[in-house]
This record gives C-alpha cells, structure tokens and sequence, in this order.
C-alpha cells in the first residue's frame, strides 16, 4: 500500500464525496452519536459525570444550534463566495421577525400586521402582529422572508467590494435595529422583546401538537424525554440537515462558482460564470440560512430583544468563522463550538473556584487572587453580577477573553482550529515524510 | 426636553441658525473621528473598527485626569487636578486635553505594537478583524467604568452658551468647531510634510517603500498613535455639556461614536483627509437637519430616526458610487 498521501484523490467521486475518506465517515457517525447518546444520557456513558444530563450543559448547548445554522449561512457567504458582510444578523432578525408575525400570539389581528396603519402617535397602542399559524408555516416563510430581504440589498451589496461592503452591512445592522424600536407590532418593547412561538408541531390551530417540544414526556409513544432533550434532538436534527445541504451546495455547480467568484471575481466572469448572479445566489442563501436560524434562535429562547440583533451578533459569526477556519463547515462547527460554549466554560469555572475559596493549596489560593471577596480585595473578578466597578463581572470578562482570542487567533492561528487539525493530520498521514 | 421647548417657541431662522450650529459641531465631532480613521487607514491600510472602544477610552483617560484627580493605570494622583467641588479653569482644561491625547497616543501605540504590527502585510479584512477583537476586548472595561449614570469631564462651561440674538449657541459646540478646525489643520499640514510623504508610500505599496528606505513600522507608530489621540479627542468633544445632556462620558452614546462616523468615511472615501472634511459635515448636515425639519413624522420614523440618516445616506452613496466621493477606486486585475 502506497502512503496515504494527505489530500490524494484517485477517483472523481471522491473528490465529489460528502464524506470523502473512511475516517472522515466513521469518525462523523461517531460524533453523532456520542452526542445523541450524551443527550438521552445513555447508561454506558453516565460515567462521562452528568455532561449533558440536568440544566446546566443541555440549554447552552441547544442554543448554540440555531446560531449553527446561521453560521453555515454566514459560511457559504464569507468563506466560499467571499463577499464579507456583518450585516448577518440583520437577516437573522428579519427571519425571527417573520416567524413572530406569522406563528406568534398577537393582540392586535390582522390589522397590527400592517406597517404604518394608523395616524402619528397611535404606534404603541397599536398591539401586536400575530397570526398564531404553525410552524409549518412560519419557519420555511422565516427563511423566504430573509431571503427576500437579502434579494432586496444585493444589487447594492454586490456592487460594492471589500472593506466598503463590510461597512455597509454595518449600516444595515444599525439599520434594522432602528426598525426593531420603530415597528414594536412586530418587534415588541426595545428593552424586553415578546414572546416567540413556540416549538412545537401542529397541523392547524387545534389545542394538543403533533409533536411537542415544550413539555417532559412520550416521544411517538416511544421514549420518555424531558423538554430539553427534545429540544435539543429537534434542533440538531435540523442543523444536521442545512449541513448537509451546504455541503452539497459547495461540492455542485453553484458551489464551485461561488468559489470562483472568491478567488477571483473578474477571472471567473471571463470564464463565464455571471458574477451578479451569484453573488445575488449567495447572499440569497446565506439570508435563507440567517433567516431560519433568527427564527429557531428567537423561538427557543422563548423571549429576545430586538438589541439582540445587534453589531455583536455578527461579530459572534465572524469569529466563528476565523476562530473555526474560513471555508470548511468542520471549521465551521469547531468554530461553533468553541466560540459559545467557552463563555459557559469561563461561567462554570469562576463558579468553580468561588467554592475553593479559602480551601489552601495552590488552587485555593488562585481562586484568592482571581476573586473579590468584599471591599478592599483587589481581584479582578467580581461574583456578584451587576455591580459596576473595578472588580468586573464574570460576564464583562467574557467579553475581554472573547476580543482577545479573536487577536490571537488571527495573528497564531489564521487558518483557525480547522487549520490546526490540518496540520496533525498531514504530519501522521504523511510520516516519516514532512508533507 | 427644555432645549425642544425652547426650539418650539422659536421663530424660523432662529431655528435654523441653531440646528445649522448643531450639524456644525456635530459634523466637528465626525471630523475628528473620521481624520482618526484615515490616518490609521492611510498610513497602514487598517480599518480601525476598534475606534469607538478607544475614543471612549480617551475619554475615560481625561475623566479620570480631571474629575477623579488620579493618572489611568498608575497609583498616583494628579497633581494638576482641581479641588474637589472644583472646575478647571480653561488653560489646565485644555493642557490636561494635551496629556490626554499623549496617554492615548501611547496606548494607541501599545496596541499597535501588541495586535497590528504582527499583521503587516496580512489580508485587509484579517486586519480589520483583528480591530474588532481589540474593541470587544476595551469595551468591557469602559462600559464597566462609566456604569449607568456616566463620568464627568469637568467642562469648566459646563452648559453655558451665548445667545446670537433669539438663537443660543452652547459654548461647546463652538469649542468643538475650533477643536475640528485646529485638528484638520494640523492632519493637512502633516500630510505635506516629508512624514506624509513617507505615510502615504507606504500605503501605496508597503514593500516598494521599505525598499526605498522608508522605515515602514515607524509610520504604523506614527499613523496610530495619532489616529487613537485623534479618535480621543473627538470622544472628549463628543462628552461636551449639550451632546449628551449631562456632558459626560456615556454609555449610551460613545460607546457606537465611531459606528456613526463609518457613513462619514465611506462618503469622502477611506483614503481621502478631504473626503472627512466634506463628508463629516455633509452627514451631519443631513442628520441634524433631518433631526429636526422632519420631527413632525417622527411617530412615523420612530424616535431617534436621524441616527439611522447616515447610514440611509451611505447605502445611497455606496450605490451610486461604490468608492465613496473622493475615494481612490480599486484597479481591477485578472
């Protein structure tokens, strides 16, 4: 057997491949369900200590799903058709926006739903837009809504390039924001938001879901689970799905002119992919994908602001992106993965090390210097929540730790994570040679 | 409200000399913002996303100098600081505004040296971002500082202003023109100095600069540190008595200061001193004026629709012309 070169392709059909190599394959169903398992909280694996099991692992992770699918979205836009915008959760609001009008519980009928109805000055006794339809409806039409608001900007965003465009979606986001404060019918109150429909599928109206995601119990008359577990297999069977249809949108035709357009756009219109129809085809997508992910995001949280959808969000996917590796959707996960769940990380462990506290040794007296128990104490963390002042809270920190990787990852690590297992990869697959 | 009341009762030209004054200082504040931007965009080819977070630091450096009477970062107090109870007078205002500037150059300085100079010669959006990350990163600890009720800076006007026949025009907002003027003059004579020269080859082509002898990283010092002590200085101006009401560094406005220049830079174009100059007062023109002339359809727009101006401005000009005014257009090659 000759070496397995890294890389070496000896049939068309593998380089076509979903999962191209039998590591790739094995490896995918192993995660799959490992975490499947994890989440029923198998018996074999309730050594692996209570990881999924209860409240305090299931909800971050199952909220981080949606934002998957948004950054599969925002993968198909930046790393394959490289057309950078931070404009992403702009179409994420619209998606959520959407899905609220269409699938919310509203006050105020049919007539709420249209914009600008009433004379100046009635818009806060206006109530609220909602239809109560289910979310057959409301999830595909979050994604068409997006999509079509994505339609709507690109003949601006595809003429400008570079920086100029990065800055422009900037100008959206701050756009959408002011229509969050402006139409509370669809966005409820600035500060607090209102209620998103809720998981669950039903046929019309009627009393008693299909499927219920929102309460412990049966599943199919099969298998007792709680309300996060459903949840959580509901959600990641979804972002399994857009996984797979992005990998396919990359390896098909469409993908391979996204990437034309990427590595150059003039080149690739000389050689007869039309450049403004796809980038328009990528925007279309990545809004799609944005729009589903909003909608599911705002419904599993139950309750979001319109702040939410702000500057910060986007730069959560950009540093996805870069934190994961541009271009890959196993990058893409990695990134997911690393850039929501260490803020959990960093949470459960100042929790941690408040319960050492004064325990001696070397982590008792780390936590001694970390903390700030009480005035005088000048450590830099700060347990009790909102206080403001020098002793900051765990929840600013995260926002440091958050800005910092970003730096670091760019100027150690810029192929990201993905890069990363790139490089352990090569090393073993090619030894004893050195690529 | 007190200001609305007044601009109700006003008669009409009354009026509109003092919205003209506002958009003035207004557009004085995006200058001096948007000249930060340039320079650092020129000189190394960064777009400072990082702007806001460490305008607002300036300004945080000035408020701790003036009204806490201590030194940012060092146990000392200030031995310049004014009594407790005290204003400044107007000479130590402006000379701790100096040492402000000089502590925020050197922070800029200290930021390139940490996050921009290890990038020389990366991608621009791998610059970009990595500013991004450097203003996630400030943020918190500014936000944390001035908690909800904001800090002073010790404006030793206050919120005083002269009155130009009915018309009143605050103290501040003059004091924010000549700021902008004294700031643009300045940027412009640097621009024609034998530095200027050197900045703006290396912005041309970093390599063929280098080869001429030109010593690349001493122009990154220069271009940030007196792009940040720039950006400072706008958020000082910005924390003037009638901007936010109660003339302190805030939280509700500074920390997206430098988001609202974006529109201003993108009108003149990234590289263009000139460009700011007309754009910082063209977008303000049009969200001032807006601000006001509009005011009858605000339950329409929504309350605070001249913030959302700009940027309805910048899509338009993004449009029609994908480089901005004044901006130098990008040569397409195979």
């Amino acid at each position: 057997m000759a070496y397995r070169r890294p890389l070496l392709r000896t049939a068309y059909e593998q380089d076509a491949a979903i999962l191209p190599t039998w590591f790739q394959r094995v490896a995918f169903f192993l995660l799959v369900f490992t975490f499947g398992l994890a989440a029923l909280g198998a018996p074999f694996l309730s050594g692996i200590p209570s990881f999924f099991l209860g409240n305090t692992w299931i909800n971050p992770i199952t909220n981080m799903l949606p934002l998957g699918i948004a950054a599969l979205g925002f993968m198909i836009l930046v790393g394959v058709t490289g057309q950078v915008s931070i404009g992403h959760a702009f179409f994420m609001g619209v998606g959520a926006y959407v899905a609220v009008s269409l699938g919310g519980t509203g006050d105020g009928g049919w007539k709420a739903c249209v914009p600008f109805h009433d004379e100046v000055g009635l818009l806060e006794t206006a109530g609220q837009c909602g239809m109560g339809l289910p979310m057959w409806i409301w999830l595909p039409a979050a994604g068409i809504g997006a999509t079509l608001m994505g339609i709507l900007v690109s003949p601006a965003a595809v003429k400008v390039r570079g920086l100029y465009l990065a800055i422009a979606t900037i100008g959206l986001i701050f756009i959408g924001l002011h229509l969050g404060r402006m139409l509370p019918e669809y966005a409820g109150d600035f500060e607090s938001g209102r209620k998103w429909p809720k998981l669950q599928f039903k046929f019309w109206q009627e009393e008693t879901p299909l499927v219920d995601m929102t309460s412990d119990g049966k599943w199919f008359g099969l298998i007792h689970l709680t309300e996060e577990q459903k949840q959580f297999f509901f959600l990641f069977t979804l972002l399994l799905i857009f996984g797979v249809i992005t990998k396919n949108i990359v390896r098909s035709r469409t993908g391979r002119a996204l990437q034309a357009i990427r590595d150059r756009d003039i080149a690739a219109e000389v050689m007869g992919v039309p450049e403004f129809k796809y980038k328009l085809i990528g925007f279309a997508i990545s809004s799609f994908y944005a729009g589903i992910g909003g909608a599911l995001f705002a419904s599993y949280n139950g309750r979001v602001a319109p702040i939410q959808w702000s500057l910060f969000l986007s730069v959560d996917f950009i540093a996805i992106l870069l934190i994961g590796g541009a271009g890959t959707i196993a990058g893409t996960m990695l990134g997911l993965i690393f850039v929501e769940l260490t803020p959990e990380v960093v949470k459960k462990f100042t929790e941690w090390l408040g319960d050492q506290v004064g325990g001696g040794g070397l982590v008792g007296w780390f936590a001694d210097v970390l903390l700030t128990q009480g005035p005088g104490d000048f450590g830099p963390i700060s347990l009790t929540p909102a206080a403001p002042g020098w002793p900051m809270s765990v929840f600013l920190w995260n926002f440091v730790i958050f800005g910092v990787l970003i730096v670091v990852f760019m100027i150690f690590e810029p192929q990201g994570l993905y890069g990363i297992w790139v490089r352990i990869r090569n090393y073993w697959k090619g030894w004893p040679f050195s690529y | 409200m007190e200001d609305l009341l007044l601009l109700a009762q006003a008669s009409a030209s009354t009026t509109f000399i003092q919205t003209l004054i506002k958009a003035l200082a207004l557009g004085s504040v995006y200058i001096m913002m948007g000249l930060g931007f340039v320079i650092i965009f020129k000189g190394t080819q960064v777009l400072n996303f990082a702007a806001s977070a460490l305008s607002m630091a300036g300004a945080m450096f000035m408020s701790i100098l003036i009204a806490d009477g201590g030194i940012p970062f060092l146990p000392f107090d200030n031995p310049l600081a004014p009594g407790d109870g005290e204003t400044a007078g107007i000479p130590l205002w402006l000379l701790t505004i100096a040492i402000t500037m000089v502590l925020a150059a050197l922070f800029g300085l200290v930021i390139e040296r940490l996050a921009i100079r290890p990038m020389i010669g990366q991608p621009l959006f791998a610059m970009a971002v990595i500013t991004l990350g450097v203003e996630i990163a400030i943020r918190p600890f500014n936000i944390d500082a001035t908690a909800l009720e904001g800090r002073s800076l010790g404006v030793p006007w206050g919120a005083e202003s002269w009155s130009l026949g009915d018309a009143l025009v605050p103290k501040s907002y003059v004091a924010a023109i000549i700021m902008a003027l004294i700031a643009g003059a300045i940027v412009i004579v640097f621009y024609r100095s034998r530095f200027g020269v050197a900045m703006r080859a290396v912005a041309f082509d970093q390599e063929a600069a280098m080869a001429q002898g030109i010593n690349v990283a001493r122009v990154f010092q220069i271009a940030w540190a007196l792009g940040v002590a720039l950006a400072a200085l706008a958020g000082i101006a910005y924390g003037m008595a009638p901007f936010p009401p109660g003339g302190s560094v805030s939280q509700e406005i500074h920390p997206v200061l430098a988001f609202r220049v974006l529109p201003v830079i993108v009108l003149g174009g990234l590289d263009s001193v000139l460009g700011v100059l007309f754009g910082g007062f063209a977008i303000a023109l049009a969200e001032v004026f807006a601000g006001q002339y509009l005011s009858q359809y605000g339950s329409t727009l929504g309350p605070g629709y001249s913030t959302i101006v700009p940027y309805v401005v910048m899509l338009i000009v993004l449009v029609v012309r994908p480089f901005g005014l004044f901006g130098t257009p990008e040569i397409r090659r195979v």
